[in-house]
């Protein structure tokens, strides 16, 4: 679980109890007419951070957004930058700037004249907005396009001049739409670290609203996963992928297998379980989930280990055949199907090249997933 | 549509719809070449109906009150167009906005005899002395919702973000509006200017109801003349009028479609970055 966030294992200033957060939500609600697009919601932002709100369309990720660059006023609650409530300021009076998802470039001005667009509202000088303009073309690496119309560039060249513009204010904070949406996928993973890279030497708060899960797991420090309207958990991406608050954050990050049990022991930070045919599963319960509850034993597909022998263990143990695999390069899925018509999927990193006698379609295997790497989940 | 394809019935009916449409005009300006005075016998080319339209000074007079009319009203009307359209398109829900809306389209269907007896109505009961000044009021009246049209239509195909993105970099409601929103629709905004322009100048009937003496407009002057016999003196200055709206009509679709092409252009090359 090494993320380029990994570099920055110092920095955790959300753990640290005398630290004031930089942007403060504060039960904000907005309505539009009947329908909340966000309720109640707090969340606590802190300077420097890269932050990431992750959520499916319509979850309000984007409205949140929104209210923090000014385009929306919250119905309930406030919004606090540095702890000054920024209720009726308009945007063109925030020290906030947002990369758009379409990118928002003027058509009618080239790349220079769009870079200098916030500057000239400042009433900065000519000559320093020249300097400022040419310093923001190097650092997106764009040198040589200064006199390019918006429509004379690619998708990627596009979103670096969208990037030096938001930039070229030196704002304290970064709203970033969708900024990765509309490249293409080596782009996209290029772009990322470029971006991550960008926001550590400059220093700036980022806020980066996706609903791609591998983009925000790649840059942010700490992701908000968002549902309908309310923050489900907030944790840095290793956490939020290894423990999961609810089966709707194991589901919405990467893949995640599910089996319905009966809690029958508790022991430390473990639980055992009865499936429902009376397998013995054995996981951590950070949930403190007591005995007789119903619960989701849960574990994702790398954890379980597939083998023809059934393993020496004395729980997680399962038993089934083998109904599809997908080869996937460096991974292979197995989709196995348990007595009970329950599917698992287990992965396995291949490392030998071709098998002499691989594991194949039809046959019975065993799965083995260690309790320490298995979750239990609240019903 | 395949060339290839037009059948023999496509073709006539093309040919009899064209002939429909501009067999008169095209009489029209063939006669004012003529060099006799009866208009409708053919003696031979001449220009010099052309020379007598230049040299009469009532006929002069009163293009010069057209001209002034449709500057000043065309120019009024865009303005006023252009802010409505601004509202319609960008306050999606205000209360009455159906109303509203519906109100800026009713004039491009009213009858203009109505439009004509209201307005003089009107002037009539605040006592407003009927001449440049109404006529002028008058053809702002009818021709800022065509401008509205036109120009709410480019309206409907514009990035909000773009607006946004000006706010968000520090620029008030009204430099974004003059920076980036006038720019980007000023084609629109041009051939609105020049639609109110040609109908402002093409106006017989609403003029009629609301001028007042020394604000004859040609089409006023031109319908009276005729009334006294066609002489090709009139279809010279017809020919001239058929012209300049000629000329206005092609240049605002031409501006138009240039926008469309270059709006299609960078969707296509947004689509394959």
């Amino acid at each position: 679980m090494k993320g380029v966030a990994s570099f920055r294992r110092d920095f955790e200033p959300w753990n640290d109890g005398s630290a004031r957060p930089f942007i403060q939500f504060d039960n904000l609600t907005k309505r539009y007419g009947a329908v909340t697009a966000v309720d109640r919601l707090s969340l606590d932002i802190y300077e420097r951070e890269f932050f990431a709100l992750l959520g499916p369309s319509g979850c309000g990720k984007t409205t949140l957004m929104r209210v923090l660059a000014g385009f929306e006023e919250a119905s309930e609650g406030a919004v606090y930058l540095e702890g000054e409530d920024l209720a009726g300021r308009p945007p063109y009076r925030r020290p906030v700037n947002m990369m758009f998802q379409s990118y928002a470039l003027f058509p009618h001005m080239d790349v220079a004249k769009n870079i200098a667009f916030g500057l000239k509202q400042d009433g900065m000088g000519k000559g320093e907005i020249t300097d400022r303009v040419a310093e923001m073309l190097t650092l997106v690496k764009m040198e040589g396009f200064a006199t390019r119309k918006p429509d004379q560039l690619s998708g990627g060249q596009r979103q670096r001049v969208a990037l030096a513009r938001s930039l070229a204010k030196q704002p304290r904070l970064l709203l970033l739409d969708e900024p990765l949406g509309a490249l293409d996928r080596k782009l996209r993973e290029e772009t990322q670290f470029e971006l991550v890279d960008l926001q550590e030497r400059l220093g700036i708060t980022f806020m980066i609203v996706t609903h791609d899960q591998e983009e925000a797991m790649t840059m942010a420090d700490r992701i908000a996963v968002m549902d309908v309207g309310q923050i489900v958990q907030v944790a840095p991406p290793a956490e939020i992928y290894e423990r999961p608050a609810s089966r709707y954050v194991a589901d919405f990050l990467g893949d995640m297998n599910f089996l319905p049990t009966t809690i029958t022991s508790t022991k430390g930070d473990l639980a055992t379980m009865e499936g429902e045919d009376g397998t013995v599963l054995k996981a951590l319960n950070p949930h403190q989930a007591t005995i007789g509850r119903n619960a989701w034993f849960a574990a994702r597909p790398e954890k379980f280990r597939i083998s023809r022998n059934r393993p020496v263990a004395a729980c997680n143990v399962l038993q089934g055949e083998v109904w599809d695999i997908a080869y996937l390069g460096d991974l292979t899925i197995y989709k196995v199907r348990l007595g009970d018509g329950t599917f698992i999927k287990a992965s396995q990193l291949n490392r030998d090249v071709m098998a002499d006698d691989p594991i194949t379609w039809e046959e019975q295997v065993w799965l083995h997933a260690d309790p320490q790497t298995a979750l239990v989940l609240p019903a | 549509m395949n060339a290839r394809g037009w059948s023999k019935f496509n073709i006539a009916s093309v040919v009899l719809g064209f002939a429909f449409l501009y067999l008169p005009i095209v009489l029209l300006i063939i006669f004012s070449f003529n060099e006799s005075k009866l208009v409708t016998v053919w003696a031979g080319f001449s220009t010099k109906w052309y020379a007598q339209a230049f040299a009469n000074q009532g006929l002069m007079d009163a293009a010069w009150v057209t001209i002034r009319v449709a500057f000043v009203s065309a120019s009024i009307a865009t303005v006023l167009g252009t802010l409505a359209a601004m509202a319609l398109a960008r306050r999606t829900a205000f209360p009455g906005r159906l109303l509203f809306s519906g109100m800026i389209y009713a004039p491009l269907v009213m009858p203009e005899v109505i439009t004509g007896l209201s307005l003089l109505l009107l002037f009539v009961a605040v006592d407003l002395d009927r001449g440049m000044t109404t006529v002028t009021l008058a053809h702002i009246t009818f021709s800022m919702c065509f401008v509205a049209v036109v120009v709410q239509a480019r309206l409907a195909g514009f990035d909000r973000s773009l607006e946004e993105a000006a706010l968000d970099l520090g620029a008030t409601p009204a430099r974004a509006f003059f920076s980036v929103t006038l720019p980007l629709i000023a084609p629109a905004v041009a051939a609105g200017w020049m639609l109110a322009f040609t109908l402002s100048l093409d106006d017989l009937v609403i003029a009629q109801f609301n001028s007042g003496p020394g604000a004859t407009t040609l089409p006023m002057k031109i319908f009276s003349q005729v009334r006294l016999g066609v002489t090709p003196e009139i279809n010279a200055i017809c020919t001239i009028l058929v012209a300049i709206v000629s000329v206005g009509v092609i240049v605002s679709s031409i501006a138009l479609k240039r926008q469309e092409v270059q709006r299609q252009r960078a969707q296509r090359l947004a689509a394959q970055a």
